[in-house]
């Protein structure tokens, strides 16, 4: 049992002074830091007519090339030695390019019993037709694993450097770029409205077909990520942001990311071997088969699909 | 027939990479660009690998090119028709 401590006795804790300074009541600089409004800096205008005065006699006199010998003959340098510096690059390059064993050569080091094992066990491992993709999502799960964190990292970076707040972009609503488009462009709505559909719906069949046929989640993800792009660019944002706003953004997102590091943490927590218990590898060939591959394609496609769409939003109107 | 097909391809890639980096017009190099996305990604499917086709398509020619627009839009390195032309008008008058 812990006794209840006085109010007086709480606000002397450390708990309670980190507790007032995470939700901001108290700043910590406010009293203990001299603070000073910064004063913007101008410039007489004397000044700056002497200055621009003195930099055209510069410009007019040191950098003109007709009298500074000197100049013009680094600037002929200059020239001579980055047109031997692209060729010597070149030249270096395709020597090593001679080299490399031929493409399909069976002597190639790249023929070795890694690749063999994909192929001949990879099907009975994975349980996926599409080599390609069992091995990216199911061998190298952990691998992809990084490279979707890297994506949910680069749209933090975006969000941190062109994010504007939300009270903004209505203010700014006729200043923002959107009012210098062509509002209702016709001829975009039309071929929008024939082709958004079909796009939904080859991104989605590439994700779900990701361990059958050729593509997968990022590719199918990148494809829908088109596709909310171009019905973003015809019909403007808040008919998108009916079906697609900050919210779900988020919660798909987050959620993508989440279940796929449950799903990679339990396949090596497993020894990548035992994930038959949990997700069944299923019949070969089947759309529910491929064992782990499946759902990783979904989450990766939705992860993809959203970058896309939040890079689009974030550059268009600095928020989602 | 294919081999063929593939040097024309590959020589139209490294045309296009050059003119990127000659074209003055920000814009053209842009659509220059995309093109070479285009390319690039009907090569793939001759080189058998359909899924990065896929990829190349809608990232490089799609996603790639329409941030790119938007960035020129947003320095106003490009505008719109109307615009312009209100815009150029003075700039006109005054050389």
């Amino acid at each position: 049992m812990s006794r209840r401590r006085e109010q007086s006795e709480y606000e002397k804790t450390f708990a309670f002074r980190f507790f007032r300074w995470l939700s901001g009541e108290k700043d910590a600089y406010i009293g203990n830091m001299e603070m000073r409004p910064q004063k913007e800096y101008e410039e007489k205008e004397e000044t700056v007519a002497e200055r621009m005065r003195e930099k055209g006699k510069f410009s007019a006199e040191v950098y003109d090339k007709k009298y500074n010998r000197e100049l013009r003959f680094f600037d002929r340098l200059y020239r001579a030695f980055s047109i031997i510096f692209c060729i010597a690059i070149v030249a270096v390059l395709i020597f090593t390019v001679s080299f490399l064993p031929e493409v399909g050569n069976e002597a190639n080091p790249d023929n070795n019993i890694v690749s063999e094992t994909y192929i001949s066990r990879g099907i009975y491992d994975t349980g996926t037709v599409n080599i390609v993709t069992g091995m990216i999502l199911a061998y190298r799960a952990f691998d992809t694993f990084g490279e979707t964190n890297v994506l949910f990292v680069a749209t933090c970076c975006v969000m941190i450097l062109l994010m504007v707040d939300e009270d903004k972009i209505r203010e700014n609503k006729e200043s923002n770029d959107r009012g210098f488009e062509p509002k209702n462009d016709v001829i975009l709505q039309k071929v929008a409205h024939v082709l958004a559909p079909v796009i939904f719906l080859f991104g989605i069949y590439i994700i779900l077909n990701g361990h059958l046929s050729p593509g997968g989640g990022f590719s199918g993800g990148a494809m829908i990520g088109a596709g909310l792009t171009l019905y973003v660019a015809a019909f403007g944002f808040e008919k998108t942001e009916r079906f697609f706003n900050e919210r779900v953004y988020r919660i798909v997102k987050v959620t993508a990311l989440m279940l796929y590091g449950c799903i990679v943490l339990y396949y090596f927590y497993t020894g990548a071997n035992g994930l038959a218990n949990l997700i069944p590898l299923g019949e070969a060939g089947r759309i529910l088969s491929g064992g782990i591959t499946l759902p990783i394609n979904i989450f990766v496609g939705s992860e993809v699909a959203c970058t896309i769409y939040a890079f689009y939003a974030l550059f268009r109107r600095g928020g989602l | 027939m294919t081999e063929i097909l593939n040097y024309i391809l590959l020589g139209f890639l490294v045309v296009c990479a050059v003119s990127v980096s000659f074209s003055k017009n920000l814009l053209n190099s842009i659509l220059i660009f995309m093109s070479y996305s285009l390319v690039m990604s009907v090569i793939w499917i001759l080189l058998k690998s359909p899924d990065l086709a896929i990829t190349e398509a809608a990232v490089g020619a799609g996603i790639t090119s329409v941030l790119f627009f938007i960035t020129l839009k947003k320095i106003h390195a490009i505008q719109s028709g109307k615009r312009e032309e209100e815009e150029d008008e003075p700039e006109k008058r005054a050389e």
